[in-house]
């Protein structure tokens, strides 16, 4: 678990609260293994924006819900997490809803261990690469709350829009999809 | 059942107050705390010891994040420039070693070693110190300074505005807090972010 909690008292409550709904999760614990494995290299593209270039992906007039991942290969909770959004994206798209994940990554990792781990974990979600090092610049953009760290999560719809610093499980994750589809 | 729903929704709502808790940890103008916490030589570390420093440098730092390991180079430097003007860098590693192996003492101690840190580099075991500042992630720079109340923080945030290279750097956001201070004069950007990795509990 990866959230930040300031407050050690509601812990218990919520540990409580994830065995209890444990039962659920293994739906979403597909294997997910670490990009690091060395795979045979193929070109496949791969998107790669600065932040102006982002910004369209970030807003919408349509009536499709967006969940947006902020992620990294190096990142342990991302990737723990993954198999989460992965499943969303497989039971929701055909409900208007759309999984984003916006790698990362440093630019000199794109070929050695973004493409890779794309391809070995065959992820069916659309993936693009963030490269604008000046983050002070656009992290109070994507919300004024967050501090910078990832993993990081924005889901939003024309008219609502939440964002979520720290890790979820998947029933979390659902839960917080499922407050935009009503 | 019905106390057993009722558990799991008062679960639930704090869980998204957590997930929507900004950090209460300082804000600048807050007297940070002092702490007395293990250095990779054995010897214990605290702000106090420092008697002759006109404030601190306070990286919150690791070995296992590549946006912290970028930025290693970039922490001697400061601490090169600017221990000799008053200000070192005391670096701290917030995460718990049981999930991150990578941050142990001993590995600690060996990219020390290797990188040659000339600063303490000081393990927040039991993780009671980094909460208190509202560290989130690795690197994340308090820049304090000496008062008669305390230590002032005087700047919370990024080390410079490009963690991809550091031949790029447009704005030296710590190097202009400390120099700010060390000429008296208004600091222009007291926070800054930046994206990191999230500290280990």
């Amino acid at each position: 678990m990866d959230f930040y909690f300031y407050n050690m008292r509601i812990l218990s409550l919520v540990v409580l609260f994830l065995m209890m709904s444990c039962k659920n999760e293994s739906q979403g614990n597909a294997a997910i293994s670490d990009a690091s494995t060395r795979i045979e290299l193929e070109v496949s593209p791969l998107e790669v924006y600065d932040f102006d270039g982002l910004k369209p992906f970030l807003k919408t007039k349509s009536d499709t819900v967006y969940v947006v991942n902020f992620w990294a290969t190096w990142c342990a909770p991302c990737i723990k997490e993954m198999p989460y959004f992965e499943t969303l994206n497989a039971k929701y798209k055909n409900k208007n809803v759309e999984v984003l994940l916006v790698s990362l990554d440093f630019p000199k990792k794109y070929d050695s261990h973004l493409r890779p781990f794309i391809k070995k974990n065959k992820l069916q979600s659309k993936v693009v690469a963030l490269d604008d090092p000046d983050s002070n610049s656009w992290i109070p953009q994507i919300n004024p709350d967050w501090s910078g760290a990832i993993p990081a999560t924005l889901i939003f719809s024309k008219d609502k829009r939440e964002f979520y610093e720290g890790s979820f499980t998947y029933d979390e994750l659902e839960t917080e999809l499922l407050k935009f589809l009503k | 059942m019905k106390t057993v729903k009722g558990i799991i929704a008062i679960a639930a709502i704090l869980m998204l107050s957590a997930f929507t808790t900004v950090s209460n940890g300082y804000k600048v103008g807050d007297i940070a705390t002092d702490f007395n916490l293990k250095n990779i030589d054995g010897t214990m570390v605290s702000l106090s010891d420092y008697k002759d420093a006109k404030g601190f440098i306070v990286i919150f730092t690791c070995n296992t994040c590549p946006y912290a390991v970028a930025y290693e180079d970039r922490i001697i430097a400061l601490n090169n420039t600017y221990a000799t003007k008053g200000y070192p860098v005391i670096a701290i590693m917030p995460n718990n070693p049981e999930i991150q192996p990578g941050d142990s003492m001993e590995a600690m101690k060996q990219r020390a070693q290797q990188k040659g840190f000339t600063f303490p580099y000081v393990m927040d075991e039991g993780q009671k110190i980094y909460p208190q500042y509202g560290a989130t992630k690795t690197p994340q720079v308090y820049v304090l300074q000496k008062t008669s109340k305390g230590n002032e923080v005087k700047y919370i945030g990024a080390i410079d505005d490009n963690y991809q290279d550091a031949a790029a750097v447009k704005t030296k956001y710590v190097e202009n807090a400390v120099d700010a201070l060390i000429s008296g004069k208004p600091i222009k950007e007291t926070e800054t972010r930046a994206i990191g990795c999230s500290i280990k509990f």
